[in-house]
């Protein structure tokens, strides 16, 4: 028994987390909006970052692949420190191409979508493997076809975004993250933007992303999806950690006063 | 002197056919030249007007504030005459006495490339100012460097936004290379004036460049449409 508890402890302690925030801060003009924030999150994991609006959950989904800069703090991601240096306000990018690098492995999927407007389907999932990661082409076509084929959207492969439902562009917008290859996926309010009818669509192949193993990062308000899909909570306030701890834990209640009203709200709708 | 319309218009010994051609010729040269220069200043004035140091923003401003409002016909002035000045001064105190004048050509391309060029300035900046920028975050968010993101994403959406104005520039490039008649360019109001004068038939002449110049405009002008259609068509549902 006692062994076998220290080898677990040992396996925890070694394996090295997908992403981690030591300290996290972040302040616009005299309003700091992080103050502080260690987390981290183990590869495989699924973390659904919760908070009131206003409570920096996007602005610490932004600091993780350097959207924002941080204004104090380090950040690590599978073991890498990002190179960051003092500046006015704010750190400043220290080496250029670590970042740019880094951020093909920590792929961004936005509220609006972001599709380039003036590319196809195709084309959009193309344009970071083949100009940012140098891969070639051919290689790159299959892989964006194959995906494309995952996310359901395989026929319209050479429209473009505006010929597309909004389920669709988010749809087409997860598939030209998963095309980077990369090893953490943010997401930020995926389906905020969405009509009610086309949530669906997008959570499915979500949740498909999670049962596969992938590390993701989801700001979201949609609870019950939260509940289900992730392994771990974040729940933000005022720029803190206020709860943390397994979906089980959160929403049996009682573990955070905050929390609970914070569920609370949202089940009276 | 008594002449048909066909034989003054037409390519024989006394027609003015040929040289109105070649004039046509001349003004469609000086525009596009100068509409490309502007383009180029248009670009860089955008640029400037865009950047973060408040001392380039005012380079801009300034630049847009004087050619956008002196007159066009003044700024040719300046440029042909004071150059000439300045390089008949600068010969003269080389030890080469004489006058000298800057070629006319060369002169008008630049003078209608700056005038135009701070017309353009404001179509590139406005266009960028139109663009999402979701999808300028969603490029850097994907690893893009910053050269990469103006190549790939900036510059053909800007140009898409811009076109349309860029279009109207164009025209009135074109019909304000007329005034490069004032510094001896042969272009095309300036050769209809020369036939007017020595057939004394104003009408005819004047008339046939009023044409010459809307049938240039036009086919431009469609060509311009074409690429427009040809680069809204994503936009489209
Ligand atoms: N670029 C900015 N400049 C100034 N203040 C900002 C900026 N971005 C965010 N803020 C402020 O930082 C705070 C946190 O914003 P953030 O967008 O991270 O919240 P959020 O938790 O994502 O909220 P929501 O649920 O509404 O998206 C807010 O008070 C916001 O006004
Ligand atoms: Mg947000």
């Amino acid at each position: 028994m006692a062994s076998s508890s220290r080898l677990a402890i040992a396996d925890t302690t070694e394996a090295i987390p997908a992403i981690s925030t030591a300290d996290l801060h972040k302040h616009y003009g005299g309003l700091e909006v992080l103050k502080g924030i260690d987390f981290h999150a183990n590869d495989g994991e699924v973390v659904a970052i919760l908070g009131a609006s206003g409570s920096g959950k996007s602005t610490f989904l932004r600091c993780l692949n350097l959207l924002e800069l941080p204004s104090a703090g380090r950040l690590h991601i599978f073991g890498e420190e990002v190179k960051l240096r003092p500046g006015d306000a704010n750190l400043r990018i220290a080496d250029r191409k670590q970042i740019d690098r880094l951020r093909t492995q920590v792929a961004m999927v936005f509220q609006n979508f972001c599709l380039w407007s003036h590319m196809s389907v195709l084309d959009n999932l193309m344009e970071a493997p083949v100009h940012v990661q140098r891969r070639g082409r051919a290689e790159v076509r299959d892989e964006a076809e194959t995906v494309l084929k995952r996310v359901g959207l395989l026929e319209r492969a050479n429209a473009y975004p505006a010929q597309l439902s909004g389920g669709q562009q988010q749809r087409a917008a997860i598939a030209r993250a998963l095309v980077m290859k990369p090893r953490v996926l943010l997401f930020d309010e995926p389906t905020s933007a969405l009509d009610p009818e086309l949530v669906g669509e997008v959570l499915k192949v979500m949740r498909d992303l999670a049962a596969e193993g992938r590390t993701m990062l989801i700001v979201t308000h949609e609870m019950a999806f939260a509940r289900d899909v992730s392994s771990r909570i974040l729940f933000l306030e005022k720029g803190r950690i206020e709860a943390e701890g397994s979906p089980q834990q959160l929403f049996g209640g009682g573990v955070n006063e905050r929390f609970d009203q914070f569920i609370s709200r949202f089940s009276q709708g | 002197m008594n002449l048909g319309i066909i034989e003054l218009l037409g390519f024989g010994s006394q027609g003015w056919g040929g040289p109105l051609l070649k004039a046509a010729g001349v003004t469609l040269a000086a525009a596009s030249c100068g509409f490309f220069l502007g383009s180029l200043l248009g670009i860089c004035g955008a640029s400037l007007k865009l950047a973060r140091a408040g001392v380039l923003r005012t380079i801009g401003h300034f630049y847009t504030t004087v050619f956008r409002g002196v007159p066009e016909i003044l700024v040719v002035y300046l440029f042909y005459f004071g150059g000439s000045v300045v390089l008949t001064n600068a010969m003269n105190s080389g030890g080469f006495p004489g006058f000298y004048s800057l070629p006319a050509f060369a002169i008008g391309v630049i003078a209608v490339g700056v005038v135009s060029g701070a017309y353009q300035t404001e179509a590139f900046r406005s266009a960028f100012l139109r663009l999402d920028r979701g999808q300028i975050e969603a490029g850097t968010a994907c690893g893009m460097s910053k050269l990469l993101l103006l190549r790939r994403i900036i510059a053909p959406q800007t140009l898409r936004v811009a076109l349309p104005a860029l279009g109207n520039i164009w025209q009135s490039v074109l019909k304000e290379t007329s005034l490069l008649s004032v510094i001896g360019l042969t272009e095309l109001l300036r050769q209809a004036g020369t036939a007017a004068g020595s057939t004394r038939q104003p009408l005819l002449f004047y008339g046939a460049a009023a044409v010459m110049f809307l049938i240039i405009g036009r086919i431009t002008g469609l060509i311009l449409t074409r690429m427009e259609n040809h680069l809204a068509k994503p936009w489209r549902r």
